[in-house]
């Protein structure tokens, strides 16, 4: 649930403003019923039908940009939250063996649905103090080199790799050009096409560029409703290309970075719904939707042997591009 | 030609000098280095592999210079030539990307920003990409994806190395989605040339950042970097902005990469066939 702010009320996304009203009538309606003079549980309960159903019609019409809101809305639940919600006894392993731990990326081990498998994803928090201390989920290489170790430690005893996806991008700082970047994500991407086990991706909020990919190589890539992914922000791509920063509405329709449109381009394999007004909504609910795809995902995957795993990784990307063949 | 060509032609003149500029493409008769400022007769320049003589400065290369310098017994046969960009998103920036695209194959004679095939170095066969910054930029999309796959697959089926020259600013945006999964495609490529157990011999020159950098451009068996070249994942300017302080000098240039571990030798241009070919020697015995 959405943490009630100190007034008590959800915090909303900008485009909810409308419910606030509704949210307003609802207070009273309590604080009448609260005074105990009148029986107000009946209109209550229709006043909170009426806020469900204001907001599942807002959420029915979001545009590109507003779901790149949703994507990136503080609230929205993060990779451990989801580990704890999805799978059962997550521990977490800390480190690439070489230089440090990352925050921005978590790695860990669990069980899901009774099977073990090894859980992966960038980290964000709920704050100002928790974002600063994951990076924004912008990894350094050392966040890539440990996401590596842990897959390599998951196929070596022959259990799945799941991993979630939500970072604005590789962090491009001094230290991560110096420990080398590019290197560590072209070496998970090298490595991740040759993974001998089943490998699901989720993208949960925002898939951002290489930083994105660097994890995402799945058999199954699977994208939250109102989750984005892209190769550049819609800001950036409305700054570079467009040369007009306030644009990047504009530039998410014209880059095609919704579930949907990817779905339709087929990068993407299958779209996972969320709750009315968004998975920070009711992350119980939406981690239940996660868990189900990935239990129907997984299914056909484990029926793989170790070559047709690979051999069905490599031509799900081999066949990406768009392209005229020519003469 | 056609008189819409032509009349694109005579546009198109009129950006070039600004082009030239960019591109390291000297003028007629006399070019000043970028570098050190001197003037140089352009002969003088050519016959140099295009390297000041005074200063050292590696000047951009076009991939039809690349190619004339390595083989230089004009053994290269041209693969996949004839893929072209597709504008599928129907992706209009400040212009139209088909337009973007029709521009760029008139402007620079190439049909995508990557050049593939097949040749011999020192006698022994190879299959050589070799991309070119003057098509957009040297940006990765669906055909320098596709190409580079193709151009993997190539080698395996031929058994011979691969050598890919590398000049990029990263991902073609007007691609978006799809550009960064050619990083995917790229990077598995060379996981199966690993397995069979073939040599990637990856150059890179400058500029090589962004979505190349983070792909098939770090994964040699051995990576070469001419000298002086920017290489490296984020650009300069998105770092500054981010850590808000000025960078140190050299930063992200090759010689800061080799002693980062990140590039195995830093290889002036006129050692650079030679050092390939006993790369590739090293790995044939
Ligand atoms: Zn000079």
């Amino acid at each position: 649930m959405a943490k009630p702010d100190k007034n008590g009320k959800k915090r909303l996304l900008g485009f909810e403003k409308p419910l606030l009203e509704l949210y307003d009538k609802l207070e009273k309606l309590k604080a009448l019923s609260g005074s105990g003079s009148l029986d107000m549980d009946e209109e209550i309960r229709l006043m909170e039908k009426r806020i469900e159903a204001a907001r599942q019609e807002i959420f029915a019409g979001l545009d590109p940009i507003q779901i790149v809101q949703v994507a990136r809305f503080i609230e929205r639940p993060n990779v451990r939250e989801y580990a704890g919600l999805i799978f059962d006894d997550f521990i977490e392993l800390h480190g690439d063996r070489n230089f440090a731990d990352d925050p921005a990326l978590l790695t860990g081990l669990a069980r899901l649905d009774g099977r073990s498998v090894a859980v992966i994803g960038h980290q964000k928090g709920h704050t100002t103090k928790e974002n600063l201390a994951h990076n924004h989920a912008m990894a350094n290489p050392e966040g890539y080199r440990k996401a590596l170790r842990v897959m390599r430690l998951a196929e070596r005893y022959g259990k799945p790799v799941i991993s979630f996806i939500d970072t604005p991008g590789a962090y491009p700082g001094l230290g991560a050009e110096e420990r080398g970047q590019a290197e560590a994500i072209a070496k998970n991407l090298r490595e991740m096409a040759e993974l001998t086990v089943p490998f699901i991706s989720v993208i949960t909020g925002e898939g951002g560029s290489g930083g994105a990919l660097g994890i995402g190589m799945g058999n199954r890539v699977l994208m939250m409703e109102f989750s984005i992914y892209s190769v550049i922000s819609p800001e950036g791509c409305a700054s570079i290309l467009f040369r007009d920063a306030a644009r990047a509405g504009d530039a998410a329709v014209a880059m095609k970075i919704t579930a949907k449109d990817l779905l339709g381009l087929k990068v993407i394999d299958e779209i996972i719904k969320e709750p009315v007004g968004g998975a920070h909504n009711d992350p119980p609910l939406a981690a239940k939707n996660i868990k189900a795809a990935l239990l129907r995902h997984l299914a056909p995957l484990l029926s793989l042997s170790q070559r047709e795993l690979i051999a069905d990784r490599y031509n799900k990307y081999r066949k990406m591009g768009i392209y005229n063949e020519g003469r | 030609m056609s008189i819409h060509d032509w009349f694109k032609r005579k546009k198109l003149q009129k950006e070039t000098e600004y082009t030239r500029e960019r591109l390291d493409i000297p003028g007629d008769l006399w070019v000043k280095c970028y570098k050190c400022g001197q003037p140089i007769y352009a002969k003088d320049l050519a016959a140099n592999l295009k390297v000041c003589p005074k200063c050292n400065y590696h000047f951009k290369l076009t991939s039809a210079e690349r190619l004339a310098q390595l083989f230089t017994d004009n053994s290269f046969k041209e693969i996949n030539a004839g893929l072209t960009s597709r504008n599928f998103l129907e992706f209009t920036d400040t212009k139209d990307y088909s337009r973007r695209i029709e521009e760029s194959i008139l402007k620079s004679g190439l049909n995508d920003a990557l050049v593939t095939g097949l040749g011999k170095l020192g006698g022994l066969e190879v299959a050589a990409g070799i991309m070119d910054f003057s098509f957009m930029g040297g940006s990765m999309g669906s055909v320098v994806g596709e190409k580079f796959a193709r151009l993997v697959e190539a080698a395996r089926e031929k058994k011979c190395p691969v050598i890919v020259f590398s000049t990029s600013g990263g991902a073609r945006m007007q691609e978006s989605i799809m550009s960064l999964m050619q990083m995917a495609k790229t990077s598995a490529a060379l996981g199966r040339l690993r397995e069979n157990r073939l040599p990637y011999l990856s150059v890179l020159a400058d500029p090589t950042t962004g979505g190349v950098s983070a792909s098939f451009a770090m994964l040699g068996d051995v990576n070469l970097a001419e000298p002086g070249a920017l290489i490296g994942f984020a650009g300069p300017r998105v770092i500054e902005q981010t850590i808000r302080q000025k960078l140190p000098p050299g930063f992200q240039r090759s010689e800061f990469l080799r002693d980062h571990g990140m590039v195995d030798i830093v290889c002036e241009r006129r050692f650079l066939r030679e050092t390939l070919i006993k790369l590739l020697r090293f790995f044939k015995d």
